[in-house]
């Protein structure tokens, strides 16, 4: 078969992990060659999709328009994300959308350091997208599986093994071996969900 | 190439000529190793070179020669991946399409066990008719590539028997889930060329191979589905846009002719389905998955397993 340079998946993770995902890295010197964050609990991401509520917009720019939005996830953590000229369609719907909004967005970490020397996480929107709150439900059920998955499979490897997969090894390396937090943000989203759904059914 | 194989290939293509002249093993072995071995062509293509070598020198038809005994390769539809191979095949006609041309005998689709083709039988090779849901053996069709696509045409010198066994078709139906996170361009109303036998979708009014043509209005949506995991790109056809969409062609057009711009529908659509779950099934056509039937992911999930599993870690 004809090989095309594959798409990078977009990976689920809460707001806590991806707001600590400081670490960046690119696997070649090619100047196209695409930029990873780091996940704590040991995967690269190029690309993320998650689902909150939308709490605020605003147009921070100075000279021409850069929106900045504000999603939430279950556990009341926020993503942070930037559209300004170059991401026309993501600026609009951040423009035109009225808070507070299910919305669905696919999109790129970008890291930045402040002047203070800390690195902030952010998503650099390529779609955003209103939606139901079926789809958001799904999308938390969703992420809490994947980053079980990772959380067990980074327990699950020895850090002195030889033959550790290289993000787990990189991700102990560079964020140490505390996969707690995230483990805490899959019960919370977890348990709003069944609060939610018994609050329903009362 | 090491030795054997190049006088296996100059044993066949020896064998190919047997019924017209008689040529020498060696003299074909020497004309393949400086081709494969000095010039570095390519085995087949080499063997095509010094076929039409023997072909020219004798002033014989290529249609004359034999099929070859054992000239051809007998592959499997999904291991297709090259365009001017000869090849034999046994497949299942899955379906059969219009022909857009009179110079098009049959056109439609062969299944095996391990994918679909595109396959197209000329009127001028003057082949007996294939009938849907039969199974053939057919022996030296060429392949054909375009944009990716693989297909196989049927010649002057195939051979067509039915089988008696039906070649079953189906595993490569695929199922794919996910968050629909991209909808790429071509997406939306779409012209294609309405050249015989040419359904490329124009760039501006024109057709790659045509020019500039008067372009026929279709629907077409390629999208991304991605699960975190692995993303799969799918192709919703007319009647699966609409089905997804709930627009049809009609009111796609009229969209359009309201707002002096194609690119209204694309947008109404990619409001409506960017970001929600699906579930598609279909077969797999070169990289993307031909969305035969889907259906949105609603259903509420059950998230108290997975809650047990999280507090137990």
């Amino acid at each position: 078969m004809a090989t095309t340079p594959s798409r990078e998946v977009a990976r689920r993770v809460f707001a806590r992990e991806f707001n600590d995902a400081s670490y960046t890295f690119k696997e070649s010197d090619d100047d196209r060659a695409p930029v990873y964050v780091l996940l704590p609990t040991g995967q690269r991401a190029n690309r993320v999709f998650l689902v909150g509520t939308l709490t605020e917009t605003e147009d921070v720019g100075e000279d021409s328009e850069y929106w900045q939005g504000r999603v939430v996830d279950p556990n009341g953590d926020t993503f942070f994300m930037y559209a300004g000229q170059y991401q026309p369609d993501a600026a609009s719907m951040l423009r035109e959308l009225e808070p507070p909004a299910y919305v669905a967005v696919v999109g790129k970490p970008r890291t930045y350091e402040t002047d203070e020397g800390d690195v902030n996480v952010s998503v650099r929107p390529e779609s955003i997208s209103e939606v139901d709150e079926a789809t958001r439900d799904r999308w938390v059920v969703e992420a809490a599986e994947r980053t079980l998955d990772r959380i067990r499979k980074f327990n699950d490897q020895d850090p002195e093994d030889p033959d550790i997969d290289e993000y787990v090894a990189m991700a102990n390396e560079e964020y140490g071996a505390d996969v707690e937090p995230y483990r805490q943000s899959v019960v919370g989203a977890l348990e709003s969900m069944e609060d939610a759904a018994e609050a329903s059914a009362d | 190439m090491s030795e054997t194989d190049l006088h296996t290939h100059a044993e066949e293509i020896r064998e190919q000529f047997s019924d017209q002249i008689d040529i020498d093993v060696e003299d074909v072995e020497n004309r393949l190793d400086t081709l494969v071995n000095e010039y570095k062509v390519p085995a087949n293509e080499a063997r095509r070179s010094v076929v039409n070598t023997y072909l020219d020198e004798a002033g014989i038809d290529r249609d004359q020669l034999g099929g070859g005994g054992g000239g051809n390769e007998q592959v499997d539809l999904a291991e297709v991946d090259a365009p001017e191979e000869w090849v034999d095949i046994r497949a299942t006609v899955v379906e059969l399409w219009d022909p857009r041309a009179d110079a098009v005998a049959q056109v439609g689709l062969l299944g095996d066990g391990t994918g679909t083709i595109k396959f197209t039988k000329w009127s001028k090779s003057d082949l007996p008719e294939l009938e849907e849901g039969a199974s053939y053996s057919l022996r030296n069709v060429v392949t054909d590539e375009y944009q990716g696509r693989f297909s196989v045409k049927l010649n002057r010198t195939t051979t067509i028997e039915e089988l008696d066994e039906q070649i079953e078709v189906g595993s490569d139906s695929v199922e794919v889930e996910g968050a629909l996170v991209d909808i790429q361009s071509g997406s939306g109303l779409i012209k294609r060329c309405p050249e015989d036998d040419c359904t490329r979708v124009l760039q501006n009014g024109r057709c790659s191979e045509h020019g500039e043509v008067e372009g026929e209005f279709d629907l077409r949506i390629k999208c991304v589905l991605d699960d975190g995991e692995e993303v799969s790109e799918v192709i919703f056809d007319e009647e699966a846009t609409e089905e997804l969409t709930g627009i049809t062609l009609e009111e796609a057009k009229e969209m359009a002719m309201d707002a002096l711009d194609t690119t209204v529908v694309a947008d109404e659509m990619r409001a409506d389905i960017l970001g929600r779950y699906y579930k598609v099934t279909g077969p797999t056509f070169g990289r993307y998955v031909l969305a035969d039937n889907q259906e949105r992911l609603t259903g509420t999930v059950d998230a108290d397993e997975l809650l047990i599993k999280a507090r137990s870690i």
